[in-house]
């Protein structure tokens, strides 16, 4: 079995999913491979079965906003980690805001199930086949996702705080 | 049999179950959370974890707060061990900029890291203690987490959020009054663990109470992405520590503790060993510690000695820069993780140039290990699932970030 | 001598078997060296309260040897930590459930004015929902401050009047806060 590194499995995934990874960068010593999202769910798949990659542990999954990416506003970020061979990798992919749908990994990965339903009350990201997709962090009767970049950090109803002394 | 017949005609009894509301205040959860617990009798059915009664919005704060403000907020995540938090936030902003460390700076990391586990491990064991109903060891143990106070107090004035080091070292070298305390501390709290532990490894109490409580298979943990004692417990020697070293971990001897059945004794044990390893490593520190500055040759990030600001040009110019946030930052993500008390303590940094972090998550190991917790005391008594909450020691802070 | 300070006797005229003093001034003195407090710790002050509870600075020491977590028996409230909007219903109800005499004292800048965390999901301030009666200011503070605050929650209790639910600012604080 070859060593996990960098180039050889930029090499493999590259092999084996070609044109639906849109690009593959070594970023602070991570492989970090951003994939169409439409083959988003096999990749990870792909990456947890393959005998040799064998990413069995899911480290982290978050989101992020990037309003001026038109079409592509919701990101999500998955972390893998190969315990046995020590190899982690990143997988991102891009979603519209106005169509914010991605399979969800909890078929794969029981730990994806609250990773998952904070990345959906920050930020608005629908995970289909989530088993209880609602808020968790947030008060229940939130009604906006408030990670978003529109929306302000502070509470606008605060009476005691007045901006112009804040410097805001 | 007419038994038989009689059985098909008539209908099966319905179970009723009592549903109990376990928090968010209870004098024995630690933490504000809450679980809505179906119970037949005694025994738990089910389980419907409600968090976010301490959400903070710390990632929406992050955003805008400059890299040095944001120490502040990581304090308050595991507030237990808020070291290990700060300094996992420097290595991660020290990882973006490619900072490079003096010796003496990471090893003087590791020893302040260390003594924050071992304080860490050392409220989450009497507090176990505590809630089978020993007190007695709590209110010893409690006395030698003021000795590290004290000597939090030394290197950077604070007590519990400690706001210790910068990005690039420390403010200042670590005084003699610190040694000795160090070495005070080092001397006199074998003993005292000695004797708690004494008092409650081989209690049989305990023993009988713990064991067999709320256990995890290795699998399910792996499954679930626990890390830290939880997962050691289970049997899975996953230690951040020595699976991708930092700071000059690698230089370092010691041994990664492993349960067997992931119980509740086995999560007790594994932090005991813990403690020991950390004043092993802590010792190492000491003997081997190098020569060198307390901090790194960054002048774009390290805030310059007063007496410069005040009387040198650049001092003052790059005491402006650095305040106002003028330096130049890489663009660029990063993930930065570290052994914190409870797991790895993950930090996913976006930096998009400007002062403050364009998304900056933290991966909390309580947030995602404690999604586990209704599997794990299904099918126990109420009494054991309190203990296998305080066992897998959730640290509110953590959890809601 | 030993410096163990007791407790200073109020002013009385006193004789052979008996002693002349007001009730309210005796009352007070009692109430004051027996609260019982509800520890309402939610986050980081929480720890150092646990601090304040221990062998070192032993709040023990004024009386509030019986921790009380059923707001039914408590006489102080202490809250410590950031209270957030989600929590802020619990917190009154809580406090409702608490019978008079009652005190409040919001530990720590979190409880009194939101703290650092000036966001959308923090409350700024428990007196937002409930009536406080001591704020101690720190992030955390240290236990030597909340036994401060603990102490100046004496002083309250000592030169309370014996029936201050039925005085009318009292009511008028609580009527603003909507509580009955």
């Amino acid at each position: 079995m070859a060593t996990l590194t960098n180039e050889y499995v930029q090499s493999r995934i590259a092999s084996q999913f070609g044109d639906k990874i849109t690009e593959q960068v070594e970023s602070y010593g991570m492989l970090t491979v951003t994939v169409h999202h439409e083959a988003y769910f096999d990749l990870i798949k792909w990456l947890k079965e393959d005998a040799e990659i064998n990413c069995m542990f899911l480290t982290d999954l978050t989101a992020a906003h990037y309003p001026d990416r038109k079409e592509e506003e919701l990101n999500v970020v998955v972390h893998l980690h190969n315990l046995p061979a020590n190899f982690r990798i990143r997988v991102k992919t891009y979603i519209a805001s106005a169509h914010p749908h991605l399979p969800s990994l909890t078929p794969l990965y029981k730990g994806a199930n609250w990773m998952e339903r904070e990345s959906f009350d920050f930020f608005g990201v629908k995970f289909t086949g989530h088993p209880k997709l609602k808020t968790i962090l947030n008060v229940d009767d939130m009604d906006y996702h408030p990670m978003l970049k529109q929306y302000p950090m502070e509470d606008q109803t605060r009476e005691d705080k007045d901006n112009k002394y804040f410097g805001r | 049999m007419s038994t038989t017949e009689k059985n098909t005609t008539t209908a099966v009894e319905e179970k009723e179950y009592n549903i109990l509301n376990l928090g968010p205040t209870h004098p024995a959860t630690h933490g504000i959370f809450q679980n809505v617990l179906k119970m037949d009798g005694e025994i738990i059915v089910e389980a419907e974890p409600t968090i976010g009664y301490i959400h903070r919005a710390f990632e929406k704060i992050a955003e805008r707060r400059p890299f040095y403000q944001i120490t502040t907020l990581t304090d308050r995540l595991n507030y237990c061990s808020s070291p290990i938090n700060n300094m996992g936030w420097h290595m991660t902003v020290e990882k973006l900029i490619g900072a490079q460390l003096p010796k003496k700076v990471e090893y003087m990391r590791v020893i302040v890291m260390e003594l924050a586990r071992i304080a860490d491990h050392i409220i989450c064991n009497s507090v176990i203690a505590v809630d089978t109903g020993a007190l007695t060891g709590f209110t010893y143990v409690f006395q030698w987490r003021e000795k590290i106070y004290e000597m939090y107090e030394e290197i950077c004035g604070a007590r519990l959020t400690t706001n210790v080091g910068r990005i690039g070292g420390f403010e200042r070298d670590f005084s003699d009054k610190f040694h000795k305390k160090l070495n005070d501390f080092l001397a006199d709290f074998p003993a005292a663990w000695k004797e708690f532990e004494s008092l409650i490894n081989r209690n049989r109490i305990f023993m009988d109470r713990t064991i067999g409580c709320g256990p995890i298979t290795a699998e399910m943990a792996l499954e679930y992405s626990f890390t830290g004692p939880n997962l050691r417990a289970a049997g899975v020697d996953y230690d951040v520590r020595a699976m991708n070293p930092y700071s000059s971990y690698q230089d370092f001897d010691f041994v990664i503790p492993v349960g067997t059945n992931g119980d509740t004794y086995d999560r007790f044990m594994v932090r005991n060993e813990e403690i020991w390893q950390s004043l092993s490593i802590i010792k190492q520190a000491l003997e081997k510690m190098p020569e060198g500055k307390h901090h790194a040759d960054i002048p774009e990030f390290y805030l310059p000695p007063k007496e410069d600001v005040y009387t040198t040009m650049e001092g003052l110019i790059w005491h402006f820069k650095i305040v106002m946030g003028e330096t130049e930052v890489p663009k660029g993500e990063v993930y930065h993780a570290v052994e914190g008390g409870n797991g790895e303590l993950g930090f996913y940094l976006v930096s998009d140039g400007g002062r403050a972090p364009y998304r900056l998550h933290f991966r909390r190991p309580c947030y995602i290990y404690y999604q586990a917790y209704p599997e794990m005391i299904k099918g126990g008594m109420l009494s054991d699932a309190i203990i296998t909450m305080s066992s897998m020691n959730v640290i509110a802070g953590e959890l809601d970030a | 001598m030993s410096d163990i300070k007791i407790a200073e006797a109020p002013v009385s005229i006193d004789g052979p078997g008996f002693s002349l003093t007001s009730l309210d001034k005796v009352v007070g003195l009692a109430r004051a060296n027996s609260i019982w407090p509800l520890p309402f710790a939610t986050s980081c002050c929480g720890i150092e309260f646990m601090a304040t509870m221990g062998a070192n600075y032993d709040l023990a020491r004024f009386g509030s040897e019986r921790l009380s977590f059923s707001p039914r028996q408590a006489d102080l409230l202490m809250v410590m930590g950031t209270i957030a909007k989600k929590m802020g219903p619990v917190l009154r109800q809580v406090y409702l459930q608490m019978a008079e005499p009652r005190w409040v004292i919001a530990v720590g800048a979190c409880a009194s004015s939101g703290g650092i965390f000036d966001t959308y999901s923090v409350l700024q301030g428990i007196d937002r929902v409930i009536p406080v009666d001591v704020y101690v200011p720190g992030c955390p503070p240290r236990p030597e401050q909340i036994i401060d605050g603990v102490m100046r929650i004496q002083d309250l209790v000592k030169t309370e009047s014996l029936r201050r639910r039925n005085e009318p600012e009292y009511k008028q604080l609580l009527a603003g806060y909507g509580i009955q």
